[in-house]
Order: C-alpha cells, then sequence, then structure tokens
C-alpha cells in the first residue's frame, strides 16, 4: 500500500513539471491558435541555463531559477517575433511547419559543441537530498521543492490572469483580437506577454525536472513536451486549468504505468491516452463540446 | 469638422468593398450611415477603428491623419467603437469586460466615474457586474458592449447596429441612450439597419450602397427621398440591389454616378 503512495507522489511529482511545460503550450495555443512545438525545446534550454546557474555561475538555486526563466522569456519573444509573427496571416499550417523548424533549430543548435554538446549530462544536485517518511510513506525533499515552487508559480499565474490588467487584457486578446484592438489593447505586446510568461514557466519546469530526473541533453525537451502537450490536448487546449488537470494526469499515467505495467510501454500508454481523447472527446475534458469559437 | 474621410478605397483582398467613400462628421453631430446588406457601411467604420486599412484616400480625424496609426492608438485619440454583432468578452465578466472598455486610460477616480455614468444608462448591467459577459441575454450583451465602448470617454462613438435583435422597446430605449451620450457631448457615428429609428435622431445621413456614397444629406431630405422611402421606410426593409444615385442629389451622389458609369 505505502508502495503504491509512493508512486503516486512520483507521479504528483512528473505531473507538476509537466504542468509547467503544458500551461505555456494552452496559453499560445489560446491566444493564437497555434500548437508551439519549440515550447519543449524551450523548456530544455530553460534545464540547461537553471543547471548552469547553479553549477557553473555558482549562482544560489533560486537565482539560477530565476535566471532560466529570464532567459526563456527572452528567447520565447524573439521565437514568436521571428519564426511565428510574419506567418500570423498565413494559413495555419505555415506557423505550424515554422514552429517544428524552430524546433529542430533548437535542438541541433544546442547540440554544438560551443553550445551545450550533444552528450548527456549528470546533473549534480543543488541541496543535499534528504528522505524522510510519513505513516511509512517516503518522499524527499525534491518533493517538496518542486511541489512548493509549482505551487507558487501556478498562484502566480492565476494572480496575473485574474487581478492584473496585463492578465486580463490576455484573456480578452484570447477571445477576441479585434474587440482587443477596439479596447486599445496592443494585441501584438499581449501575445508577446504570453510567449514570456508561457516560456518562463517551461524553463522553472525544466530546472525542477534536471534536478529531480539527473539528466540534461539537448533533446530532452522532446518526451515531457509531447507529454505536456498531450496533458493539454486532454484537459482542453486552450483552458488554463485543464492544462494543470491533463498534467497531473499525465504524471500519473507514466508513473503508474512505469511501475506497474512495464516501462517499455510507458509512452505508448500515454500517447493511447492522447488519440483515445481525439477520438472520444476532443474538446478535452474541460472543453465545452461546442466547436470552437472565434 | 471632427471626422473627414476622404476617397477611401479598401480591399478585402481582392474584393473591393468601399469605393472613393467620401463623408464627414461634426463636433457633437450625430451621423449616420444607412444602407442595405453588404453595401460597407461596417467596413467603413472598422477602417476609421484601423482595423482594416484603406489602399488610398485618407482619414483625418481632428485635423490628423488616422490611416497609418495602430489600431490600439487610435482609441487613445478618442474614437471608440461598438461592434456589429456585439463582440463582448464572453469568458470575462461584465465588470471586466467593462475595465477593457477603460484599458486606455490610468486613473482611477476617473475610471470609477465613467463606470457609475455606465451604470446609469444602463442599470441592468450593475446588477450583474460579476456575471460572466457570455451568459447575458442578447439585449444585456449590447448594453454591455454600448457601455464598453464608453469606458474610454471618446470624442467620436461609432455604432455599428446597435438595434440589431433587440425588441422594439429596447431598440426604443438604446436609442435614447444614443441621444443622452450624445447630448452629454459625445459625437455619434451611428450604422443601421433599422434607418426609420437612425433618421429619427441623427442630424444629417449618409446612404451607402456597393460600397459608394449614394446619397448624403439633412436627414428630413433623405427621409423623403422616394427611393430610401421604397427600400428602407417601408413595410419591408429591402436589401436595395443596385442602390444607385437618384436624381437630383447632392455631390457625393453625382460623383458616385460619374464613377458608375466610368
Ligand atoms: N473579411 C472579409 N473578407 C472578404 N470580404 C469581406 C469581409 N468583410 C466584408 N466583406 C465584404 O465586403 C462587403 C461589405 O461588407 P460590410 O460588412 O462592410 O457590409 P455592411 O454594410 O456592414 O453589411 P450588413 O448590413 O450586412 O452588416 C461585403 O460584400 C462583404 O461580403
Ligand atoms: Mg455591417
Amino acid at each position: 500500500m505505502a508502495g503504491v503512495l509512493e508512486q503516486i507522489l512520483n507521479g504528483l511529482q512528473l505531473g507538476f513539471v509537466y504542468a509547467l511545460i503544458a500551461l505555456g503550450y494552452t496559453m499560445v495555443y489560446g491566444i493564437i491558435r497555434l500548437i508551439n512545438f519549440a515550447h519543449g525545446d524551450i523548456f530544455m534550454v530553460g534545464a540547461f541555463v537553471g543547471v548552469l546557474g547553479y553549477t557553473v555561475w555558482g549562482l544560489p538555486f533560486p537565482v539560477a531559477v530565476g535566471v532560466a526563466m529570464l532567459v526563456c522569456a527572452v528567447l520565447g519573444v524573439i521565437i514568436e517575433r521571428l519564426a511565428y509573427r510574419p506567418l500570423r496571416y498565413a494559413p495555419r499550417i505555415a506557423a505550424l511547419i515554422s514552429a517544428i523548424g524552430v524546433s529542430l533549430f533548437l535542438e541541433y543548435f544546442c547540440s554544438l559543441n560551443f553550445v551545450f554538446g550533444p552528450n548527456y549530462r549528470v546533473v549534480p544536485r543543488p541541496f543535499e537530498v534528504t528522505s524522510f517518511s510519513v505513516a511509512g510513506v517516503t518522499a524527499s525533499n525534491i518533493m517538496v521543492v518542486v511541489t512548493v515552487v509549482v505551487i507558487a508559480l501556478l498562484g502566480a499565474l492565476q494572480y496575473l490572469l485574474f487581478r492584473t490588467r496585463t492578465g486580463k487584457a490576455m484573456r480578452a486578446v484570447s477571445q477576441d483580437h479585434d474587440a482587443a484592438r477596439l479596447m486599445g489593447i496592443n494585441v501584438d505586446s499581449v501575445i508577446s506577454t504570453t510567449f514570456a510568461v508561457g516560456s518562463a514557466l517551461a524553463a522553472a519546469g525544466g530546472v525542477l525536472y534536471a534536478v529531480a530526473y539527473r539528466q540534461i541533453w539537448p533533446f530532452l525537451g522532446i518526451m515531457p513536451g509531447l507529454k505536456a502537450f498531450t496533458a493539454a490536448v486532454l484537459g482542453g487546449i486552450g483552458i488554463v486549468p485543464g492544462a494543470v488537470l491533463g498534467a497531473l494526469i499525465m504524471g500519473q499515467v507514466d508513473v503508474l504505468s512505469a511501475a506497474y505495467v512495464s516501462s517499455q510501454f510507458r509512452d505508448a500508454i500515454g500517447f493511447s491516452i492522447l488519440i483515445l481523447v481525439l477520438l472520444v472527446r476532443p474538446t478535452g475534458l474541460l472543453g465545452s463540446r461546442q466547436p470552437e469559437k472565434v | 469638422m471632427i471626422l473627414e474621410v476622404r476617397e477611401i478605397d479598401v480591399f478585402y483582398g481582392s474584393i473591393q468593398a468601399l469605393h472613393q467613400v467620401s463623408f464627414e462628421v461634426a463636433e457633437r453631430e450625430i451621423v449616420t450611415l444607412i444602407g442595405p446588406n453588404g453595401a460597407g457601411k461596417s467596413t467603413t467604420l472598422r477602417a476609421l477603428s484601423g482595423l482594416v486599412r484603406p489602399r488610398s484616400g485618407r482619414i483625418i480625424y481632428q485635423g490628423r491623419e488616422l490611416s497609418r496609426v495602430p489600431a490600439h492608438e487610435i482609441v487613445r485619440r478618442g474614437l471608440s467603437q461598438c461592434p456589429e454583432g456585439r463582440r463582448v468578452f464572453v469568458n470575462l465578466t461584465v465588470l471586466e469586460n467593462l475595465e477593457m472598455g477603460a484599458y486606455t486610460r490610468s486613473d482611477r477616480a476617473e475610471i470609477a466615474a465613467s463606470l457609475e455614468r455606465v451604470f446609469r444608462h444602463f442599470p441592468r448591467l450593475k446588477e450583474r457586474v460579476r456575471q460572466a459577459a457570455g451568459t447575458l441575454s442578447g439585449g444585456e450583451q449590447q448594453m454591455l458592449a454600448m457601455g464598453r465602448a464608453l469606458m474610454s470617454r471618446p470624442r467620436l462613438l461609432l455604432l455599428d447596429e446597435p438595434s440589431m435583435g433587440l425588441s422594439p422597446l429596447l431598440v426604443e430605449e438604446v436609442f435614447a441612450i444614443i441621444q443622452d451620450i450624445n447630448r452629454a457631448g459625445t459625437t455619434v457615428l451611428l450604422v443601421e439597419q433599422n434607418a426609420a429609428m437612425a433618421l429619427a435622431i441623427a442630424n444629417r445621413a449618409y446612404v451607402l450602397g456597393a460600397g459608394r456614397v449614394v446619397l448624403a444629406g439633412a436627414v428630413a431630405d433623405i427621409r423623403d427621398d422616394p427611393r430610401v422611402q421604397a427600400a428602407y421606410l417601408g413595410d419591408v426593409i429591402l436589401d436595395a440591389p443596385g442602390c444607385g444615385p437618384a436624381a437630383g442629389t447632392d455631390a457625393a451622389a453625382s460623383r458616385s454616378r460619374e464613377e458608375t458609369r466610368a
């Protein structure tokens, strides 16, 4: 029994990381109806910058996380500016292909020796890892750090979206670009802000992932990116709470299927869910049944 | 003149929606733009708000050229639009919608005063401030859309078919509010299908047909024009096909007639 609970806690930790990635997918989709396939690679860049931050550059861990978030926010804004904005009014497939291009570019650029290099790196822990057990269930302080950081970031996001002028403008733009323009909202800058926020969250997820799972390389973002994308679709793409819900489910699916089915089937099971959702309920768990409005 | 539109051409791709449209609006007037479906009324308002760009021609607002100014800047200059079909932000609350209307402003006290003013015009909105806009009735959404457009404290308010889908009683109410807003100092450019009502409250009118100004003048003259009578003020409001200019009207009309021949 304690074993199952421990697995569920592991799934929760992974789900939290997926949530930070899934939010970026869903927010970007919500605002420009684009699946940003480069998002997983931003997560990877965040992981590298954060780890370099507290190792090579000697920054305190929280500062390293902040730097990773900032770097990725800027990276996300630049990507939107150069690769997506010029295609805003082109057929949607053009921006999608551009996103795949950006993704490949980031993966192979980061593989260059003068960037991060093509090899796996083992990540040193930023702090002493300690385990403790409550009622026979063992957990680690890593788990606590992940939980605290993710909940704090979710709270900050909630505050941004519902309490600030910028956040309300983001919600308005995601509903109706032209109506937002008529309010005097600069839609381009709101879109930039959305990329910045989504990318910063992915970066935080990247650093936590690196600390928890201790291996990074330039193709790190692919699998968590796809899992988080599945999570966003599962929850209802474009819907912020849906991304979190979907991510928590995907975290459990991953960990439980690895533990109780087979780790070889883990990804197959995860992506079967994507196919199933698309077939049975394409608008996701929290999506309305109505076809998508403008 | 608060607004002068000079010979604008607007295209959607290769389709020309406006042909050499010219008109003007004086400070504190109510001017109405009427015409059949697809005449280009909404396109005209979209051009004024910067949502579409004229390929040629000029839009001069308060003495300054508007046709290169970004849409979000135009609101800051005091020109606000309540668009066709309401376009409220359905997932935002009523209050948040109104806050978005005041997006360009930062003075909290003044914004609160504007909010009170909107609630005076539309008391029903006040009871529903926390409700998602998408759950309002059509009439309430129309009120919200108008209130939202007022929140930027416009000098020139563009209204695109504010009576669409409203019950006759509510139409009366909305038109009375438009007059109130105008009396309080806001210039109004009103696009309407309900020509009779629009002509009843406006000072001057322009009739658009197939992307051209086909008639212009004081409302009394427009109302008495036999073709307007036939097309808009009878029992049925027709989608007048090929709404050409009537004989003996003003310069705008004859100019457009010459173009038709050319
Ligand atoms: N986005 C668009 N793309 C292509 N054509 C358009 C677009 N919007 C409008 N049009 C065309 O431009 C012309 C003018 O349309 P507009 O919406 O301005 O008419 P309107 O006078 O407002 O009509 P209504 O009374 O039905 O609202 C129409 O022929 C319409 O089909
Ligand atoms: Mg129209």
